[in-house]
């Protein structure tokens, strides 16, 4: 599958993989594919950003390999590690047949057998469907001297391995790098990448991936979950439900047979759609009441 | 387009400039980046055109608001496509008209330049209101220079003193080290292939590091003798080290870490006054908390942060939503520590609705209104030890 031309291409392509994409999405995408600078996606938690590299993987036929980060990931998790057990044998077979050259032995033992290929160093082999997608996921959960080697990385696609040298990328692969903004990414690197926030998808547009995602759920249902989760994200809540949340809560009321909201089952399902106490009880009861109240007057109004 | 690319770019380079002048941080790779983006683009719909310029030139969140007004006015003219093919310089606005309130001031000064800032000096009445509220707001920036000769000296002589040392937490990355815990495979390997026979281990352990500290500090009208020295200190704090956000709040809250990170202490201040807009007036400790805790919390407490929270407790809505909004906090930090002036008077009571919220929620209470007091500030901070045993010293224990 070749790259998209122009931005219209873009949004079909990203329909194809089923993604409700907004055009100011498949711009940035398109741009990022086509000027080949890797894209970081900023946004609340659950807002499907991690989903646009599996489906720009997906429709292009391309290899999807994903780095999640965490605290105190190092080189040896995202990029290489030598299999020292393998090693040990070696030395250990070496010496039981008395091979006496060390330097020998060293050079054989740091050899590509012996490399086991971590995420970003998979991204950098060349493939035959063309460059891999690497997915970068949550970015922010990992400290700065990691960012700082990652930065490295973005800027020549190439690894280096003392033992064995320089390893470079022939054709550098599609990279997407997500963050939830738990802490401000690093200048340096956000000026390597092109920059999207990944907003809320407005109620037409959340309609319509509800309608993909949770195809089961009867229409006015689906019609009253998306006015319910938008007004709650006009309430100042610790955490806003995100779009994951919205699928969840769809299929959670559809599996308890729901047709419509009711105060009754709101309450009984809050639990999918919030994930903080404080908010589960402040919506709970007479707050979801009234928004059931005003999304029957409006429905009414139509 | 093969012609009209260089005033193209002259266009989007003009553009740059007035971005960067509203305080975007638009560097020259990024202009080059729009430049190459729109080519690649193409100019097709003005929605297009808009979306390729936002993904080059805008790195942040907070940006998009700014970006989209400049845009708007400085590419405004509906004809601007054809504009463009004919090559014609975009129009810019003439001098600020009967719309001025509708563009965001900062942007106004961008492209017209800083003539249209009128700052009045008012004359300062010194009133001792130490231990009262006031009820408005008063929007006025703070005048740093005030400060008196003797009082700026005796801080930064105290202050140049003050270093956080020994504040550290384990990390999950790792070191070299002699006795560690962990077992250096590579290393060990590499021994192995010098010496051969027995397996020499070499070992690696944990690296330690300074967590991230936060500050929340009161800048109120009752806080107002105390913040302007804690300003100072706090500006040592934050260019000493790496992950300190500095927060200032009375009824709205501020984030001035960007302009504390200035090296010069009074270049730094002036652009604090110069950002914060509620000096002196009343406090509002439940609201702004609330907007800590949705807006930053999740953004800088991570990795185990401290918390200091500088304040009187003395609030004007009367300790509403205070409990909540400070309980959550405490839920959220490592270690949070209250720091509050009012603790020099002998027989301070925790009589204030705020103050009696605050208490049960803090794991440390500490005194904060002289050198001295800074000085024991920093011993605490730095002696991890310490933990979550509270502190309590000159105050006499809760009712």
């Amino acid at each position: 599958m070749t790259l998209p031309a122009n931005i219209d291409e873009t949004v079909e392509l990203l329909a194809r993989g089923n993604y409700v994409a907004d055009r100011s999405l498949a711009t940035v995408i398109f741009l990022a594919l086509k000027m080949g600078r890797p894209l970081l996606l900023e946004g609340e938690a659950g807002v499907g950003k991690t989903e646009i590299a599996k489906v720009l993987a997906d429709a292009l036929g391309r290899r999807l390999i994903r780095l999640q980060c965490y605290e105190g990931l190092d080189t040896g998790a995202a990029v290489y590690e030598w299999n020292y057990q393998a090693q040990m044998i070696e030395i250990r077979l070496a010496e039981a047949e008395g091979v006496g050259d060390r330097t020998e032995l060293g050079k054989d033992v740091f050899s590509e057998r012996f490399l086991i290929r971590r995420p970003i160093l998979q991204a950098l082999e060349p493939a035959v469907e063309g460059p891999p997608v690497l997915l970068i996921d949550e970015l922010d959960r990992t400290d700065e001297p990691f960012e700082a080697y990652l930065l490295e990385v973005l800027s020549d696609f190439q690894v280096s391995v003392p033992e064995i040298g320089t390893i470079k990328a022939e054709h550098p692969p599609i990279v997407i790098v997500t963050s939830n903004r738990t802490r401000e990414i690093h200048d340096a690197l956000k000026r390597r990448c092109l920059y999207h926030w990944v907003d809320y998808p407005d109620a037409e547009r959340e309609l319509a991936i509800l309608k993909l995602k949770a195809p089961g759920t009867p229409e006015k249902l689906s019609r009253e979950i998306v006015a319910f989760v938008q007004k709650l994200r006009g309430l100042d809540l610790y955490k806003n439900p995100g779009i994951a949340e919205t699928i969840d809560w769809a299929e959670a009321l559809t599996a308890l047979d729901a047709v419509s909201l009711d105060r009754q089952s709101v309450n009984d399902t809050l639990g999918a759609l919030l994930k903080y106490q404080d908010d589960i009880a402040r919506v709970a009861g007479s707050e979801a009441a009234r928004i059931l109240e005003e999304i029957r007057m409006a429905a009414a109004a139509e | 387009m093969e012609a009209g690319s260089g005033r193209l770019s002259e266009n989007i380079l003009h553009f740059a400039r007035v971005l960067r002048r509203a305080g975007l941080r638009v560097g020259p790779r990024q202009v080059l980046d729009a430049v190459e983006a729109v080519e690649t683009a193409g100019i097709g719909r003005r929605e297009d055109f808009y979306w390729t310029l936002h993904a080059t030139l805008v790195k942040r969140h907070e940006e998009q608001e700014l970006f989209a007004q400049a845009f708007h006015v400085f590419w405004r003219n509906p004809k601007l496509l054809d504009k463009m093919m004919s090559l014609m310089l975009p129009e810019i606005e003439t001098p600020p008209g009967a719309t001025e309130e509708e563009k965001s001031r900062r942007l106004a000064e961008a492209l017209f330049g800083e003539g249209t800032q009128h700052i009045e000096e008012e004359p300062v009445v010194e009133i001792d209101r130490s231990e009262t509220f006031s009820k408005e707001e008063l929007l006025r920036t703070r005048d740093f220079e005030k400060m008196s000769v003797a009082e700026l000296a005796e801080a930064k002589a105290a202050i140049a003193r003050l270093r956080l040392t020994l504040d550290e937490a384990r990390t999950r990355r790792t070191r070299p080290a002699a006795r560690g815990h962990l077992v250096d495979m590579r290393a060990t390997l590499r021994a192995t292939l010098r010496s051969g026979g027995v397996i020499p281990l070499r070992r690696r352990d944990y690296r330690r590091r300074r967590p991230p500290l936060v500050v929340l500090c009161d800048i109120s009208g009752s806080m107002s003798a105390y913040a302007r020295v804690f300003l100072h200190f706090l500006h040592a704090l934050t260019n000493d080290r790496d992950r300190v956000h500095v927060f200032l709040f009375g009824t709205r809250l501020t984030h001035v870490t960007r302009e504390l990170k200035h090296r010069d202490v009074d270049e730094a201040l002036a652009r604090v006054a110069a950002r914060v807009e509620d000096w002196d007036g009343g406090t509002r400790i439940g609201e702004t908390l609330h907007r800590f805790n949705v807006d930053w919390a999740r953004r800088v407490l991570g990795q185990g942060a401290t918390v200091l929270l500088v304040t009187d407790g003395l609030d004007r809505d009367a300790g509403e939503g205070v409990a909540a909004e400070i309980a959550r906090l405490h839920r959220s930090s490592r270690r949070l520590i209250w720091l509050n002036p009012l603790l020099r008077y002998e027989r301070f009571e925790p009589k204030a609705l705020g103050v009696k919220a605050i208490l049960p929620h803090v794991d440390e209470f500490r005194p904060v209104h002289n050198i001295a007091s800074l000085a024991s500030l920093v011993e605490a901070l730095s002696d991890a030890h310490i933990g979550r045993k509270p502190e309590r010293s000159g105050r006499r224990e809760a009712a």
